[in-house]
């Protein structure tokens, strides 16, 4: 079965994503700490204008403004009732600006993370977190979404709970996790593991990646990681405009246009073919990144060195794939059976 | 894999092989081996006090570094805090009673519109397991529960903690009403969370930005450290 985001990918050696959401909005007056998916009905201009941004400045996809929009989320400001409501207005939307842009753009319904832990360490079990992911899913379907998009997903239980869910809403979909701790997830996932898991997956996604993180040089050595592994699917690259600052009230990321840019045709050299931004992203960065991708010829994949030359350095030595990271100090006690 | 692996009888290892195998039971996250153990140390005689430095914060300090260093990561920690909090329920009446010192006392929350309270979690209890006493606010923290939470619990730390770009500036929310209503400098305020950084925390007009839990207890101990001394010269 075909959708928009397969279509493309038949057709395309690299497809443009959209950038920031979160950042975009602050710029656009949204307060610290509330809810940007309440602008779903409260300001729908500003949301029209938040996916325009994107659509005008070349991106073929973008992501929908419901990265907080299942129960867990909305309950902190009381909308855990309106799951439904808030995720079909924001794909509603996007369809309409999509509608109007006149050339193929793939809308992608954003399912980020719970928040909470997934048992035996938390409390969240598989079955209500696919119950809140299937929630959300049926909301995004409802307002016109043409693939599901779970990003910034830390464990694999809960990437694998997403996927269960978007089988329930029988919708195409797409996956990325964030790479921010010692080159792996927060939970300790390496690429060469989330490979593994995507791999296994009964309903596996068009495309699966990495997003956030640390800055754009940490995303590609996982893009790298991911490429060793052997992977079934296209990569995803959305990395961070470099690292956050504070400006004048407001957070600004450091990484210029011309460094998204080469982020941009390195993404793509690594193996990746969805290539977009993340935190910090703003249009013109994306119209840099596109030029950027129609102009250059595709390259060898770079070396980790390329990528500190070109980007800056890594985070961590090792990302846990090579076997070189550090290693626990023996046991002074005795081992138990 | 040889005829260490017979079944370890806590009761049996002297005080130094017990605390070593409490360090490994630690890191292990085995809860009941860790209360078997603090138990054990009770009945010889051990002082609360010195089971909670010696062996517990001793043995979450080896968690720490490795947690720090990406040999473990969140799932392990949060285990090892779990066996540790075990052992901390045992001793903390035993503490009370005792009048074992403090090392310091600090009020935590997560920020208002964040959920994610994993980072704040682990901090909470790295601070415990280093001998603070922690008052966790848990998440969604609006600038009036932390104000009020300071003005009655009277802490040495704030701790601030947000893990979304779009929750990161209302630390600066807080700090400012600190600011205008002139107590901002009566605690150390300790700001961590994903997308922060040292500039970011500096530029908010916090005392400290830590990366991860086992910094943000290092550097609580060196503002205590700084605050005993500050108290000696004055």
């Amino acid at each position: 079965m075909t959708n928009a985001l397969s279509e493309l990918l038949a057709t395309r050696d690299w497809l443009l994503a959209d950038g920031a959401t979160g950042t975009t909005l602050f710029n656009m007056g949204l307060q610290s700490g509330d809810a940007p998916e309440f602008w779903n009905f409260e300001h729908r201009d500003r949301i029209t204008a938040l996916y325009q941004g994107a659509v005008d400045a070349g991106s073929d996809l973008f992501l929908t403004n419901t990265f907080g929009g299942n129960a867990s989320r909305l309950k902190l400001h009381g909308g855990e009732g309106q799951v439904h409501e808030i995720n079909k207005a924001a794909a509603e939307i996007a369809r309409e600006v999509v509608d109007k842009s006149g050339r193929k753009v793939v809308v992608a319904g954003s399912v980020g993370p719970t928040g909470d832990i997934m048992v035996p360490m938390g409390s969240l079990t598989h079955e209500s977190a696919v119950e809140m992911f299937h929630e959300q899913a049926e909301g995004l379907k409802a307002g016109g979404a043409d693939v599901l998009w779970c990003e910034t997903i830390s464990a694999a239980e809960e990437f694998k709970a997403a996927a269960e869910a978007f089988a329930l809403a029988g919708m195409p979909w797409c996956g990325t996790m964030s790479f921010d701790t010692a080159g792996r997830t927060m939970m300790g996932l390496t690429s060469a593991e989330m490979v593994k898991m995507v791999n296994k997956l009964p309903n596996p996604p068009l495309a699966f990646g990495a997003n956030c993180g640390v800055g754009a040089s940490d995303l590609l050595r996982t893009v790298l990681g991911f490429g060793a592994a052997g992977p079934d699917q296209p990569m995803i690259a959305k990395g961070n405009a470099g690292i956050p600052k504070y400006v004048d009230g407001h957070i600004h990321y450091d990484g210029t246009p011309d460094l998204m840019a080469d982020y941009a045709c390195l993404a793509r050299d690594s193996g990746a073919t969805i290539i977009g931004g993340c935190c910090g992203t703003t249009p013109d960065h994306l119209r840099a990144m596109r030029e950027a991708l129609e102009t250059r010829p595709k390259g060898d994949a770079p070396t980790l060195e390329n990528i500190a030359a070109a980007l800056g350095g890594f985070s961590s030595e090792s990302d846990g794939t090579d076997g070189t990271g550090p290693t626990r100090a023996p046991r002074r006690g005795r081992r138990r059976v | 894999m040889s005829d260490q692996e017979d079944d370890i009888i806590l009761s049996e290892l002297n005080d130094d092989d017990l605390v070593a195998q409490m360090f490994d039971d630690l890191y292990d996250g085995l809860k009941e081996e860790i209360e078997e153990s603090v138990n054990i140390l009770l009945e010889r005689g051990w002082a609360p006090y010195d089971i909670l430095t010696k062996a517990l914060v001793g043995g979450m300090t080896i968690v720490g570094h490795d947690f720090r260093d990406g040999i473990l990561f969140v799932p392990e920690v949060l285990l090892a805090a779990n066996a540790m909090k075990g052992g901390m329920f045992i001793l903390k009446p035993l503490l009370a009673e005792t009048g074992a010192p403090r090392v310091g006392k600090m009020v935590i929350g997560t920020v208002k519109g964040d959920i994610h309270d994993i980072g704040k979690n682990l901090v909470s209890m790295m601070m415990e397991g280093a001998g603070f006493e922690v008052v966790d606010l848990g998440i969604n923290n609006a600038v009036e529960s932390y104000l009020e939470a300071i003005a009655s619990e009277e802490p040495d730390i704030l701790g601030m903690s947000a893990l979304l770009t779009t929750t990161m500036p209302y630390m600066k929310v807080v700090i400012d009403t600190m600011v205008e209503q002139g107590i901002r400098d009566d605690y150390v305020v300790l700001v961590g969370g994903a997308p922060l950084n040292e500039e970011f925390g500096k530029a908010i007009g916090a005392d400290a930005y830590c990366r991860d839990a086992a910094v943000a207890v290092e550097t609580a101990k060196t503002f205590m450290a700084r605050k005993h001394n500050q108290g000696a010269t004055a």
